[in-house]
């Protein structure tokens, strides 16, 4: 009980962390593990940076 | 038949016995208060109904979504724009983008006609209309690749469709800022309270922006919360600036400054870094809004209010004092976000199909997403019709309509048939801590003294005054970040456009074209906000269903585009689950803007308010005050006739195109080819089968 508890908190703090672009840092860390191994990541900040640039330069909002 | 089947059977038979006998109850119901609940479960049940029907069947049987088919964030997989995602995370990001404002501002305006006709068009037109606008562009853009409408539109169509696309989004991009603009503006007017605290969530987003890039960098949940704690502190502190003489005389202000202000405001946050402060506001917008609606719907079922607005007025002829018009069309076309709105069109292609990790989840996200939005206007017509109608006309009823003191108010409003007293409305703006509350247009003090007064019964009634701050706060929000994003995105688009001509003004990170282009799109909204602010009927009577028509003629192109895809791909047959939604849009906006040019009432028709105000000016009879505005607003109304006409004109010229390409086609002639991109399977293991 207290085992599955835990396991459906761990992944509702995932799930929160996911939808709110928390964790978007270690997915991108991931993703060029995998495929861009070659070449230094982008630090933490300025993947951030480059994130929010790229986000806004369309449209994100409506009415 | 194994039992499992029959029970679902029998499950789906008692949801729609109990959707048809709520849609009946408040439908045929006259005289008799209905308890809000009724709407809840009517609409709850007419969205599961169509999702698990109309919506299964277009998938599954129209568009032929394919789960073995990669999409495209699986096949262009590059970790920051096209990433496969956990659907229920592209559910919320795209409902967080395609929910702003607007579904609360237009049922609030068109409940003048009473509630049910806001209430059946909202659940008609979005599931038949709004949601599958959303699903099918959402598919046609996953197929190619995660395009753009005004790209589809070229593709598809030719260039005329295209640049028709660009064109319209521009427009009503300005129009809707302009308009959001003014319903801030009526928000704050004379109200040091919510001024304070809508100017000191300007430095609480910048603070959570440099929070967010320096201190912490990337700690969005961090961030967020820390945000979110200080915009529920800065309501306070409004509170408190409203009890100190010398602050509350620096934030009481008419509505002219004010808009000055936003004016400003707005160019400022088009040139600024969007890291310091449109990023930042919209994590907190996005938190609030999605608390506040869940916060609304937990009160609605707890408390259970009663709806006090009869089903249908005596304003459906026309004459209400909202804004001027007929309930056909203009009830369609103030109500236009929650039931069908183009600009989801925008998101649906472009932004969400990069996302997507499978073709299965187009339904949950295009159409659920927009069941969920069309949700969220069904609150707004209960906040708006849980008023005593009486209180409701006072505030969203113009001065220029209803009379400017507060006893001529009262006696036309009640000669109506909608009683209210002064004394009534002036304990209730004390209660809201509010000097005044008549005549305060735009939609916004009305939902917040609606959600005030349900939220002040369910979780307390002694902080109504920060309850109404709060949702006020919240509104401003996010309206704010649909402002900063709009007119940057509007520079964007006119960058590119000007680029053509000058590529230097194309660049967008050279300083003098951001600043002109910046410049233009923040001084034709503005024009629009500065008008609507001098106008004595309120401006929000012309720019709201301006903004409707606008708005639904995007959904006309994206409706065309998508027609135009179907019968292109061989399926005549079934292109009506599009075109009937496309021709009921035609029709609507085609009225509207012919009652705009031609109607000889002077609240509903451009050219007979034209002239009416020019013979009363030539006459001598307006009062100075009105006369040194006259010529402007004779100007504007105008412009806004030529600009109906264009819309129209956009409108007809997509949709004959449309079908031109549709006849070619038939015929054998040849059209541009279907840009689909070719099939491959899906490599994603999980995709196919494990899972749900």
């Amino acid at each position: 009980m207290g085992a599955r508890l835990g396991k459906l908190l761990r992944q509702s703090w995932r799930f929160v962390r996911q939808l709110s672009g928390d964790d978007a840092y270690e997915r991108y860390l991931a993703h060029h593990v995998a495929c861009h191994a070659e070449t230094p990541p982008l630090s933490r900040k300025e993947y951030f940076q480059r994130q929010q640039q790229q986000k806004w330069s369309s449209i994100k909002r409506c009415c | 038949m194994t039992n499992n089947k029959i029970f679902q059977y029998i499950a789906w038979a008692a949801v729609a016995l109990l959707g048809a006998a709520t849609v009946g109850g408040i439908a045929l119901n006259r005289g008799e208060p209905v308890n809000a609940l009724w709407f809840v479960t009517a609409a709850l049940c007419v969205y599961a109904i169509a999702y698990r029907f109309y919506a299964a069947w277009i998938t599954s049987k129209v568009l032929l979504v394919d789960p073995t088919r990669a999409t495209p964030a699986e096949r262009l997989n590059n970790g920051h724009d096209f990433v496969p995602t956990n659907r229920w995370v592209v559910f919320g990001h795209h409902f967080a983008a395609i929910a702003g404002p607007g579904p609360l501002v237009g049922p609030t305006l068109a409940a003048q006609f009473g509630y049910l006709p806001g209430t059946l068009w909202i659940l008609v037109g979005a599931v038949l209309g709004g949601c599958v606008q959303d699903m099918v562009t959402l598919f046609f853009s996953t197929r190619r690749n995660g395009r753009s409408l005004g790209q589809m539109a070229r593709d598809e169509l030719g260039a005329v469709g295209g640049i028709a696309a660009l064109i319209a989004t521009m427009l009503i991009m300005i129009i809707l800022i302009a308009v959001l603009g003014l319903v801030v503006v009526n928000a704050m007017k004379h109200s040091p309270w919510a001024t304070s605290t809508i100017a000191a969530t300007i430095p609480v987003a910048m603070f959570i922006g440099l929070y967010m890039r320096n201190i912490r960098p990337g700690r969005v949940l961090e961030g967020s919360l820390l945000g979110v704690t200080l915009l529920l502190l800065s309501v306070a502190f409004g509170g408190w600036v409203d009890h100190q003489p010398v602050l509350h005389a620096w934030f009481d202000h008419p509505a002219l400054p004010l808009a000055w202000a936003i004016i400003i405001y707005g160019f400022a946050a088009a040139i600024l870094p969007v890291w310091l402060l449109l990023a930042p506001r919209d994590y907190l917008s996005t938190y609030m809004k999605l608390g506040t609606v869940v916060l609304l719907a937990i009160a609605i079922v707890w408390l259970q209010p009663t709806v006090k607005m009869p089903a249908l007025t005596q304003f459906t002829d026309g004459t209400g004092p909202i804004f001027g018009g007929k309930l056909f069309p203009f009830a369609f076309i103030v109500i236009a976000c929650g039931a069908i709105s183009g600009f989801h069109s925008l998101i649906s292609s472009g932004t969400t199909p990069k996302l997507l990790s499978n073709e299965r989840d187009i339904r949950m996200i295009g159409y659920g997403g927009m069941a969920l939005e069309s949700f969220v206007a069904i609150m707004a017509v209960i906040a708006a019709t849980v008023l005593d109608p009486g209180v409701f006309f006072a505030i969203n009823s113009p001065a220029g309509v209803v009379g400017a003191s507060a006893a001529d108010a009262v006696a036309k409003i009640s000669s109506w048939g909608f009683p209210v007293t002064a004394e009534q409305m002036h304990n209730l703006a004390q209660q809201m801590g509010e000097a005044t509350l008549f005549a305060r247009t735009g939609g916004a003090p009305s939902l917040a003294v609606g959600m005030a007064s349900i939220f002040g019964s369910a979780f307390g009634s002694n902080m109504l005054a920060l309850w109404y701050h709060f949702v006020i706060m919240f509104e401003a929000v996010f309206i704010l970040t649909t402002l900063d994003a709009g007119t940057r995105v509007g520079r964007f688009m006119l960058q590119d456009i000007l680029g053509n001509v000058w590529p230097k003004l194309g660049e967008t990170s050279w300083l003098p074209s951001v600043l002109l282009t910046s410049g233009i799109i923040v001084a034709a909204w503005g024009y629009f906000l500065y008008i609507g602010v001098i106008d004595p009927t309120g401006g929000i009577n012309i720019l709201w269903p301006l903004f409707g028509i606008s708005n639904q003629i995007l959904a006309a192109i994206a409706l065309s585009v998508a027609t135009g895809i179907l019968v292109k791909s061989g399926n005549l047959k079934n292109a009506w689950i599009t075109g009937l939604p496309l021709t009921w849009l035609v029709i609507i906006t085609s009225s509207a803007v012919w009652e705009k040019l031609t109607s000889d009432d002077v609240r509903v028709g451009f050219f007979a308010a034209a002239h009416n105000l020019s013979d009363k000016l030539a006459a001598g009879t307006l009062p100075p005050a009105k006369a040194s505005v006259a010529p402007a607003l004779i100007f504007n109304l105008q412009l806004d006739a030529a600009l109906a006409l264009f819309f129209a004109a956009l409108l007809w010229l997509i949709v004959l195109d449309m079908l031109r390409i549709c006849i070619r086609h038939l015929k054998g002639k040849p059209v541009p080819p279907l840009s689909e991109a070719p099939h491959q399977l899906t490599q994603l293991e999980e995709a196919a089968w494990a899972r749900d």
